[in-house]
């Protein structure tokens, strides 16, 4: 799922500052489950903004709502009678429920309230880990189900590389090497013979590198 | 081992001959001196010089100008190459650039992550990986193609390197899988991580011959002389995938502080004249780092001067 963390308070601050009307909005996704930017959430920085202008001594309506989930228009339309009543929306979706309350309140200020991190798991609460960086043609088959383009910090098709040290990756003794999780995993599995073929340069252009990128499903498509 | 490639280095390995290298590290300015200095010193003492490419991601003179430049003083440079700062656009681009020059060696490597280096916050590349370089590079000389399919001409004759750490994890079989890995995708030569752990290293390479990858590759061994215990202790603790055996920061700790220089060097001889005996060894490759004055004195000791001289 998406991994995001709730931005700081003082940078949520300055950017509501200047208003009065704020509606803080939650959504009931991915954020909810790492407890970046749910309903609870939504609470918690309600009231923390609600202090700030009550010890600013101004006036301001804070509310806080939940959505079922902010990337799509049927849930954000629950909106479109109370946008009227504020000056700006904070979004605690991540980068995508932002981006699409925006585009579907085009009149409206949206800012967002949670720093989108990663596609990541819950390795326990309060820690997650990345683990896909969607690249648009999975090769985990081929990797021992660990991603070397998410898990080696050089994304390398052929790794290790000569600083993974004891199981660390050279960046960061926190880090596990992706690449020596792979090779003990082919270990397990049988399959170290993958790994002395070497990998072709990847085709980057269903990841980032060719553009924004979008899928047409006719099969799903009315 | 036969010569395919107008490379001098190739020669000399072909030869029979143990080959010696060595490498100078560009200035952090616009300098060209520096290179021209430094070049100078070891010239006579090595068959070819490796030029870093913004080694530990510090930002510095790129290695092609430096190469080029090692040239047309009528060097044999070897072009270092990361695949960390560029794509495969400027990566086939800069080939072509040094072939153009008449350089005729490379050495391709991934590169340290940029966050050791002085622009941590930079984005990086990471389009290909040191395997795919080589087999870009291969690609290119054999067939005369470039990745996006294009044909041309006049190929670049380069001789074709890479690193190896058998240090690295998570063991010294694995680092050899790795090793027949970049045999498979077309490397020549190899030049070693640092060695201080000899008995390790010894490991690698028997696993090597056990395996007849001695015969499909040459192997230069690293060798960088430790200037002091700080620097030994450094390389021990702070450099990942290093290994710098608690005998040696004894050795080098062990005599005052003015000797150890000197202690350095004198282990940095002893170890090579040990590795001289290992088999598959085929040469040298001595990183002596921002202390390129004492690569001479090195060589010199160790037996490996003056350099043979080949028709
Ligand atoms: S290979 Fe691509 S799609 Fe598969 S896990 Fe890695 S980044 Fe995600
Ligand atoms: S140490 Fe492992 S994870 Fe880190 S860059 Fe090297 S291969 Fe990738």
């Amino acid at each position: 799922m998406i991994k995001a963390v709730p931005k700081p308070l003082e940078e949520v601050l300055d950017l509501v500052k200047d208003f009065t009307k704020v509606l803080i909005a939650g959504c009931d996704g991915c954020v909810t489950v790492c407890e970046a930017g749910g309903l609870k959430e939504a609470k918690v920085l309600a009231s923390a903004l609600r202090l700030y202008f009550t010890q600013a001594g101004r006036q301001a309506q804070i509310d806080e709502i939940s959505l079922t989930r902010q990337c799509e228009k049927e849930y954000l339309a629950q909106l479109s009678d109370k946008m009227d009543a504020y000056d700006a929306v904070v979004s605690l979706a991540c980068g995508c429920g932002v981006q699409y309350m925006a585009e579907m309140y085009n009149n409206k200020i949206i800012y967002p309230g949670v720093d989108t991190c990663f596609l990541g798991v819950n390795e326990e609460r309060g820690l997650y880990s990345e683990r896909c960086q969607a690249c648009g043609r999975c090769i985990l088959a081929e990797t021992g189900g660990i991603c070397p383009i998410a898990r080696c910090s050089k994304r390398m098709l052929n790794g290790p590389c000569g600083g993974s040290d004891a199981g660390r990756c050279e960046i960061n003794k926190d880090i596990p090497c992706g690449w020596e999780l792979i090779y003990e995993r082919l270990k397990t599995l049988g399959q170290l013979d993958r790994f002395e073929k070497p990998v072709d340069p990847k085709d980057w252009t269903t990841s980032r590198d060719g553009g924004p990128r979008k899928i047409v499903r006719e099969d799903l498509r009315i | 081992m036969s010569v395919t490639t107008p490379s001098k280095l190739q020669k000399m390995i072909a030869s029979g001959n143990l080959a010696v290298t060595s490498e100078v590290g560009p200035p952090r300015s616009a300098d060209g001196a520096v290179i021209e200095h430094k070049g100078n010193l070891i010239k006579d003492y090595v068959d070819a010089i490796n030029v870093t490419d913004n080694q530990t991601s510090v930002c510095r003179v790129c290695s092609l100008a430096c190469c080029i430049r090692l040239k047309l003083m009528g060097l044999e440079p070897v072009l270092q190459m990361v695949t960390r700062d560029r794509n495969r656009i400027a990566l086939q681009s800069d080939i072509l650039g040094a072939a153009s020059f008449g350089i005729n060696n490379m050495l391709c490597l991934t590169g340290d992550h940029q966050h050791f280096g002085d622009h941590p916050t930079c984005a990086n590349v990471f389009d290909l990986d040191s395997i795919q370089l080589i087999q870009t590079v291969k690609m290119m000389r054999d067939e005369g193609r470039l990745l996006g399919g294009f044909e041309f001409a006049v190929r670049p004759q380069m001789f074709i390197g890479a690193a190896a750490n058998p240090f690295a994890g998570p063991n010294v079989a694995m680092r050899v899988s790795r090793l027949a890995k970049k045999v498979a995708a077309g490397v020549q030569f190899i030049q070693t991580q640092c060695i201080y752990n000899l008995d390790k290293f010894k490991e690698f390479m028997k696993l090597m011959v056990d395996r007849g990858l001695h015969e499909k590759v040459a192997i230069l061994a690293g060798i960088t002389p430790l200037k002091n215990v700080g620097m030994a202790k450094y390389m021990q603790k702070r450099v990942p995938g290093l290994e710098v055996p608690d005998s040696v920061v004894r050795r080098i700790g062990g005599v005052p502080k003015e000797k150890q220089a000197e202690e350095g060097i004198t282990l940095a001889v002893e170890q090579i004249q040990e590795l001289k005996e290992v088999e598959g060894v085929r040469g040298f490759h001595i990183m002596a780092i921002e202390w390129e004055e004492k690569v001479p004195g090195i060589i010199d000791r160790a037996g490996l001067y003056p350099r043979p001289q080949l028709a």
